[in-house]
């Protein structure tokens, strides 16, 4: 009963959330509005939306020299979590039987391993660092750990899924995911898809300075 | 809570836009700003963290703009705004930001935090949470035509004397000139020998300009303390001179806030785009030396390096004119480790130069900026910008150091060729 619940209707409901959600805050975020800038431009804020959603991937040089738990354990953390999310293998099979329709290609376990590894080890670090650096203590809310825990627990239970191939697991872990999908679109994970937003803004304003932000 | 207070409230709500809840929504409070913020670096304190002193804007976002901050209203679960939160912030968003806007270009999410600090001003001062120097600057900058109550008596006295020492002639309210110049009041009070610079170079250069009798300033506290109301109306002046005397282009003089808002704040303010052109002093220097209508006699062998005015090259999109100005007359230019556009503030800018109660901290800033002219061994620092200019003069005595602080422009006029006969042996 349980275990039909989660696999079939919560799955959907939380998906539903999920989805509506995010358009939603996104919507919010837009309905807002940006006034026209009337002041001339001296470049173009198109091509610089553009460079600013990519160049900000590469860190600047303070926050190479001063940043560098963050920006190593922050790198970490995100390319292993999209290496599980997209190419592990029962991920995969999850996409294609319930959303897209067809699969793609997916790790061996070795990597499957070692990609756990990695965002384990930079997740802890990321929630380490929160708590002990003073300036990410005093910024931190509550909504900052909720969300770093239920990532822990659903990578967690993932792993111990895939691992142990116990039904009891793979249940336990989606129901993780559901409740991770419920809370995403209430709270800073939202950042998945709004950087591109402050990003883009951020750029466009300079480019019209002809500032390469 | 007092009317006021429920105005400023209400002013800040209206602040939030696109740009502003994106930057809320993407937050993950890192803390990498704090990296880049020299009130954080050289005190230690959390509390100077750029996004930390957003705090009051976040929570009226998260309320009003926010799924469950709303919830959490409705049901009595969250605190609306109060006046302690505005009392206590009131530091943070003026004393320890000059708006500089180093913050804003090492977010890993993008957020120009320097944005959100300008626009939430708007709210602490309709809510009358300003610094008091502030507020006075503002008031003379209404009232008299100046933040530092310079009148039109004054500036035209300063360019008697200037025309006595050039033997030139400084042109006021000439109808159809090209250009129409403005000064900083610190320029007029501080550095006259910047319009004695410029009359000669443009003289020189055979440039047709003015000096408009009606406006002649160039900053706009009204930006600095957050009121885009007073902001209009000084930046307004400008415009209405600039429009009535037809001149083609308005000359932003070396200081670095009155550049960006001139040109990028102004249209904005007023509603509408100008009929004239504004360029930075810096750019039309090198436009002229491009066009071979200045020349130069030499170089200095003095060694010297260059503080870059955040509003002109981070926030303003000035940062190649200078160099090529200042290789052309010395010989020996030595770049501060970081430069251009991620240069490190003076410490004064963004009305915190005008904000008393701010000096003890701003001094302490400084040290930022002590550590970078140090480490490149130089002691001549060039600058373009007048407050900058007495911020770093202020700090170097503080700080007992054996460096010299000049202007740009009056470095070019320096070693500009002024004699007809010579430049045409130079060409």
């Amino acid at each position: 009963m349980i275990a039909q619940l989660i696999d079939g209707p919560l799955w959907y409901f939380s998906l539903t959330v999920f989805v509506l959600g995010v358009l939603w805050r996104l919507f919010m975020i837009l309905r807002a509005g940006v006034k026209k800038d009337l002041a001339v431009p001296r470049d173009g804020s198109g091509a610089g939306a553009l460079r600013a959603i990519f160049s900000r991937f590469v860190p600047e040089r303070t926050v190479r020299r001063h940043g560098k738990v963050q920006l190593i354990a922050g790198y970490m953390f995100h390319l292993g979590l999209f290496a599980l999310l997209f190419l592990a293998r029962p991920h995969v099979d999850f996409f294609a039987e319930r959303m897209t329709g067809f699969g793609w290609w997916s790790m061996p376990y070795w990597a499957f391993i070692v990609a756990a590894e990695i965002a384990f080890a930079g997740l802890i670090m990321l929630w380490l660092y929160r708590l002990l650096n003073p300036v990410t203590r005093l910024l931190s809310s509550a909504d900052d750990y909720v969300g770093t825990v239920l990532v822990f627990l659903v990578m967690l239970s993932g792993c111990l899924a895939l691992a142990q191939s116990v039904e009891a697991l793979r249940l336990t872990h989606l129901l993780l995911v559901e409740m991770l999908l419920i809370y995403f679109p209430f709270s800073s994970l939202m950042h998945a898809f709004t950087f591109a937003f402050s990003r883009g803004y951020t750029g466009a304003t300079m480019g019209r300075k002809g500032i390469r932000a | 809570m007092s009317e006021q207070f429920e105005l400023g409230v209400a002013e800040l709500g209206k602040q939030i836009d696109a740009r502003i809840s994106s930057y809320f929504s993407s937050c993950v409070h890192c803390g990498l700003c704090a990296e880049a913020c020299l009130f954080y670096t050289e005190t230690g304190d959390p509390r100077y963290t750029p996004i930390y002193k957003l705090e009051p804007m976040k929570k009226l976002w998260r309320q009003e703009h926010t799924i469950r901050g709303k919830l959490a209203k409705a049901l009595g679960l969250s605190k609306p705004l109060q006046e302690k939160d505005f009392a206590d912030w009131e530091e943070l968003v003026y004393d320890s930001c000059t708006l500089c806007g180093r913050c804003s270009m090492v977010c890993p999410v993008g957020n120009d935090i320097t944005y959100m600090i300008s626009k939430e001003r708007e709210g602490f001062s309709r809510a009358g949470y300003a610094p008091e120097g502030l507020k006075g600057a503002t008031q003379r900058a209404l009232e008299i035509g100046s933040p530092m109550g310079v009148t039109l008596k004054t500036v035209l006295a300063t360019l008697a004397h200037v025309e006595k020492d050039t033997g030139l002639s400084v042109p006021v309210d000439q109808q159809g000139a090209d250009y129409m110049t403005l000064f900083s009041s610190m320029e007029v009070v501080n550095f006259p020998e910047y319009i004695e610079s410029i009359a000669r170079i443009f003289d020189a250069a055979g440039v047709s300009w003015t000096i408009s009798s009606k406006a002649f300033e160039a900053t706009n506290s009204g930006i600095q303390i957050g009121n885009s109301d007073n902001a209009a109306e000084i930046v307004g002046r400008v415009v209405t001179a600039a429009e009535e005397l037809g001149v083609k282009y308005v000359i932003s003089p070396e200081c670095g806030h009155a550049y960006t808002s001139i040109r990028w704040a102004g249209p904005n303010l007023i509603g509408r785009p100008y009929r004239f052109k504004v360029i930075h002093i810096l750019e039309l220097l090198d436009q002229l030396k491009q066009e071979g209508r200045i020349r130069f006699s030499g170089k200095t062998d003095e060694p010297v390096t260059f503080h870059d005015p955040c509003q002109i090259v981070r926030r303003g999109g000035v940062v190649q004119p200078q160099r090529d100005l200042l290789n052309g007359i010395a010989e020996n230019f030595v770049e501060m480790t970081d430069h251009g556009v991620m240069n490190w503030c003076c410490g004064g800018g963004g009305g915190v130069s005008a904000n008393e109660r701010a000096d003890e901290l701003r001094i302490k800033a400084f040290d930022r900026k002590r550590k970078q002219i140090e480490e490149t061994g130089v002691n001549t620092v060039v600058t373009a910008c007048a407050n900058c200019r007495m911020m770093l003069e202020d700090g170097i005595e503080e700080n007992e150091m054996e460096t010299t602080v000049i202007g740009l422009t009056e470095l070019i006029a320096d070693y500009l060729v002024t004699d007809a006969k010579e430049q045409s042996e130079v060409r």
